[in-house]
């Protein structure tokens, strides 16, 4: 079935596929930002314990979903792969570093021995929900702003700065992208509290969190949007491939997608009615913004990888912008890729099974209490 | 392109440590959570309350194992992308689909159902329990198959052509790369040698109890499950490593000789025993291959070919050909190497210029020579020989440590049932002793199968000095620090948490 698609129509599909992980990692950001919020939220250690074990349950999800990004990117875009990671090195590496101590922290925390004390293991999810987030937002930004690098004629590539990524921060733009992610995930966060912990204390606290760094979020998402949508884009020629700046690109994509308008449009609406509903202290506000987020990630995506658009802008170098064209994998990768796409469903829904059955009931102080192996 | 050799080292240095460091912890995964799977099922079998708390106990420490383990694991991934860019295009086609697969068939279940082994005891069904722990075991499982695909195919590349469109390797057969035989042999052997290492851990650990005369029953019976266990992989995984010595026979003949310290290439050849190699012989001297060795005669002709006569080529026929054997000398293949690599920029060249005859004629020239490509960016002959103590000493390390398991979980599961094991002491030592031997096994068996077929990050196509990123060596150097510093932290944090849950042990955990 999919050896019928056209090569455009399997990158295309490989690009949505991309944004679908894209949109899923950043709404299972809400851990990072629960996180960043442990020392707020929580005023002694039996609610830091009850923070710690709702996001316990969540935070290789989230994690995993990182790892398979970058394995979908890698087989299915590896000259992204090639070029981002081989070039932006600093970033990435300092990201990784982030992800690496959140993996070890939930389970040493609590343990006897652990050498560096609690301190050190709640240190370790602070920066992984701080820096880690504030960073991978600051590198998705530079899909827009565009990356230092040069692709060879035999598709080999270098970094032109020898700060490998690190100028990205200089970079207002870049910046407000990583702080816009880190308080979409604090908000987040916060009404994941509200949905699965059974706690006065952190609720009300929570929402305190919510109603005042949502503003913050706001300012950003407005500012990272005007941003977006009135920036010169890189567009490319669909028969000699020769890359181009284009004015007001990403709105021309928008106005160009009618589909993708709605899907942001649709997106910001349960965005913001999650917000609202965590207001109420409804249960639902995760998933009406959790939704929202999927939503609103998937259509910037889609902005910025279709209609003949380079989705990695090369600063150093206009023709070497990389396009869902140029920077894919072969024909028979991606049909053979797309195959195995199809175990999607499946996972999703085992992991919503188990995700249902864990969250079946609010965590309380107690629960922790009574569970021998908790973290 | 110019790539600074430091980068290389420091490269392969990074990719080393890491790669090391996170096979300490993969191992015991791979094969505690089969264990701890077979104990649950005797508790839900049974309803006997006490095994559902010896799962819970070792469950306990394959959590402590397993967080580490991920994160050690993350870094692998990735590095391909950051430290080598110019693998990641030339063989990412083919390379990127069984680590794009592991993601989503093997990672997600693990970690979906991990969650669900250790908080869901009271929150699913005791069968959908069962379930869970069975699909975190076979999870982290598949999870070994497709990275050992992906690492098998750099072994032994298969299923692809080049394109010289794109420059690179394309994938055009998906089932040639996945039953690629060197990738099934490799898992086999791989996932069997953690399985053996996760009964040596169990025994291990019981029998510090029971030198310590504590959890007396707990001890015996973990001892039984993880005795019968291991005698039965670590038999499978000695005929693994007979197969993959095959492979190495059949695809990577440098490595095999380098494994063996054959320099001579020989009909019956025997395999050594024990060996001492002499450090002044090179392939080109005529100095003695070892300074003490005992050999089994005709031993490597039948582990690599499996017949007596077979004749099994030194490295000095490897390298400097042998005609009599077929077999064509390094100074011809890369001097062939050296035409594709001049066949391919000219036709990059022409293809911009639009030059469609200049294309065809190069196209030509490079299709005559493209199977040497690799051998192009080779600077000398004596490049393709890894280094032989290296690969000769952890070889034989491997070896003697599997023999001994064997041997160990015969006597273990022997006293064990005749209930004698309690008074020999000795052996509960030496068994607690065993341990590191486990992971000194384990590690030695990466650095036969990495440090013996270098200098290819693709066997014969893709050299490692071709490989790595175009970048300076500082962000290397500085990151490689940066991990050795933290992964050992983590380490010592992890064995320290470990051995404080031992020493708690299963009746207060």
């Amino acid at each position: 079935m999919f050896e019928k698609l056209s090569y455009l129509q399997l990158q295309e599909y490989w690009w949505f596929l991309i944004a679908l992980l894209a949109a899923l990692f950043v709404f299972m950001n809400f851990v990072q930002g629960g996180q960043s919020l442990l020392w707020s939220l929580a005023k002694n250690e039996d609610e830091k314990d009850l923070i710690v074990n709702s996001l316990g349950q969540k935070w290789e999800l989230g994690f995993t979903t990182l790892v398979m990004f970058g394995g979908a990117l890698f087989a299915a875009f590896p000259l992204f792969y090639a070029t981002s990671f081989g070039g932006a090195y600093y970033v990435w590496m300092a990201i990784l570093f982030c992800y690496i101590i959140q993996a070890v922290a939930y389970e040493y925390r609590k343990k006897p021995n652990n050498v560096f004390g609690e301190k050190t293991y709640e240190t370790f999810l602070f920066i992984n929900g701080s820096l880690g987030i504030i960073l991978v937002g600051t590198a998705l930004g530079t899909l827009f702003s565009g990356g230092n690098f040069v692709v060879n004629s035999m598709h080999l590539s270098h970094w032109t700065k020898s700060s490998y990524g690190l100028e990205a921060v200089l970079n207002p733009f870049n910046v407000a992208f990583g702080f816009m992610l880190f308080f979409l995930a604090r908000i987040q966060a916060a009404l994941y509290f509200i949905n699965s912990v059974d706690d006065e204390n952190i609720i009300k606290r929570a929402k305190i969190v919510l109603k005042y760094e949502s503003i913050i979020f706001l300012i950003l998402f407005a500012y990272v949007a005007y941003s977006i949508f009135t920036m010169t884009g890189y567009t490319y020629d669909p028969i000699t491939k020769v890359v181009s700046k284009e004015p007001l690109k990403y709105l021309h994509n928008l106005l160009a997608m009618p589909i993708v308008t709605g899907t942001l449009g649709l997106g910001v609406v349960l965005l913001l009615s999650g917000i609202v509903a965590g207001l109420k202290q409804s249960a639902k506000g995760i998933w009406l913004s959790g939704i929202g987020t999927v939503l609103v990630v998937i259509a910037l995506f889609l902005i910025l990888g279709y209609n003949h658009t380079a989705y990695y802008p090369s600063l150093a170098n206009m023709q070497s912008s990389l396009t869902i064209e140029n920077s894919s994998g072969s024909r028979y990768t991606l049909v053979a890729m797309s195959y195995v796409s199809l175990i999607v469903p499946f996972v999703l829904s085992y992991i919503i099974w188990a995700w249902r059955a864990m969250n079946s009931k609010k965590m309380t102080i107690e629960e922790i209490k009574n569970d021998p192996h908790h973290y | 392109m110019h790539i600074d050799p430091s980068v290389v080292d420091w490269s392969r240095a990074q990719f080393a440590l890491t790669a090391l460091y996170h096979w300490i912890f993969v191992p015991l995964t791979l094969g505690l959570t089969f264990i701890v799977a077979i104990m649950e099922t005797i508790y839900v079998k049974t309803g006997d309350e006490w095994w559902k708390k010896t799962t819970k106990f070792w469950m306990g420490l394959l959590a402590i194992n397993f967080a580490i383990g991920v994160a050690t694991g993350i870094i692998m991934e990735f590095e391909f992308g950051t430290n080598w860019s110019n693998y990641s295009w030339i063989v990412g086609d083919i390379f990127g689909a069984p680590l794009a697969i592991e993601g989503i068939m093997a990672f997600f279940m693990e970690s979906t159902f991990f969650t669900v082994m250790f908080f869901g005891w009271d929150k699913v069904s005791k069968k959908a329990h069962l379930i869970s722990t069975w699909l975190v075991a076979i999870g982290s499982n598949l999870s070994a198959l497709w990275i050992l695909v992906a690492n098998g195919w750099m072994q032994h590349p298969v299923g692809m052509r080049f394109n010289p469109d794109t420059a690179r390797n394309e994938m055009v057969n998906f089932w040639d790369v996945l039953f690629n035989p060197n990738a099934y042999v490799k898992f086999l052997h791989t996932i069997s040698s953690g399985y053996v290492l996760a009964a040596l851990f169990v025994i291990s650990v019981s029998s510090y109890y029971l030198l310590k005369r504590r959890e007396i029953k707990f001890a015996k019976r973990s001892i039984m499950v993880a005795a019968s266990f291991g005698l039965i992989v670590s038999l499978f995984n000695l005929t693994t490593g007979d197969d993959s010595a095959r492979q190495a026979a059949l695809s990577q003949p440098m490595k095999l000789a380098a494994m063996e310290g054959l320099y001579n290439g020989k009909s019956r050849a025997p395999i050594v025993a024990v060996g001492v190699l002499n450090p002044k012989k090179r392939y080109d001297n005529n100095e003695s291959d070892f300074l003490f060795h005992i050999d089994v005669p005709d031993g490597l002709s039948l582990l690599g070919f499996h017949s007596f006569d077979a004749y099994v080529p030194g490295i000095k026929q490897l390298v400097l050909g042998d005609k009599e054997h077929k077999i064509e000398s390094v100074t011809s293949k890369m001097a062939k190497g050296k035409e594709a690599v001049t066949a391919l920029k000219a036709y990059k060249d022409a293809k911009a210029k639009g030059d469609k005859e200049a294309m065809k004629v190069a196209l030509a020239k490079f299709n005559a020579n493209s199977k040497y490509l690799g051998y192009g960016y080779l600077k000398k002959p004596s490049d393709v020989v890894p280094n032989v103590p290296t690969t000769f000493y952890a070889f034989h390390t491997m070896v003697a440590c599997g023999f001994w398991f064997i041997a160990l979980f015969v006597i273990i599961l022997y006293l064990v049932m005749t209930n004698e094991l309690e008074q020999k002491r000795w052996l509960l030592k030496a068994a607690l002793w065993s341990l590191p031997l486990g992971y000194i096994a384990q590690e030695a068996g990466w650095i036969v199968a990495e440090v013996g077929r270098q200098p290819w990050a693709i066997q014969d196509m893709l050299p490692v000095n071709m490989a790595t990123s175009n970048i300076t060596s500082s962000p290397v150097m500085i990151t490689f620090w940066l991990f050795a510093i933290l992964f050992t932290a983590l380490l010592i944090a992890e064995v320290k948490i470990m051995t404080k849950q031992i020493a708690i042990g299963p009746k207060e955990a």
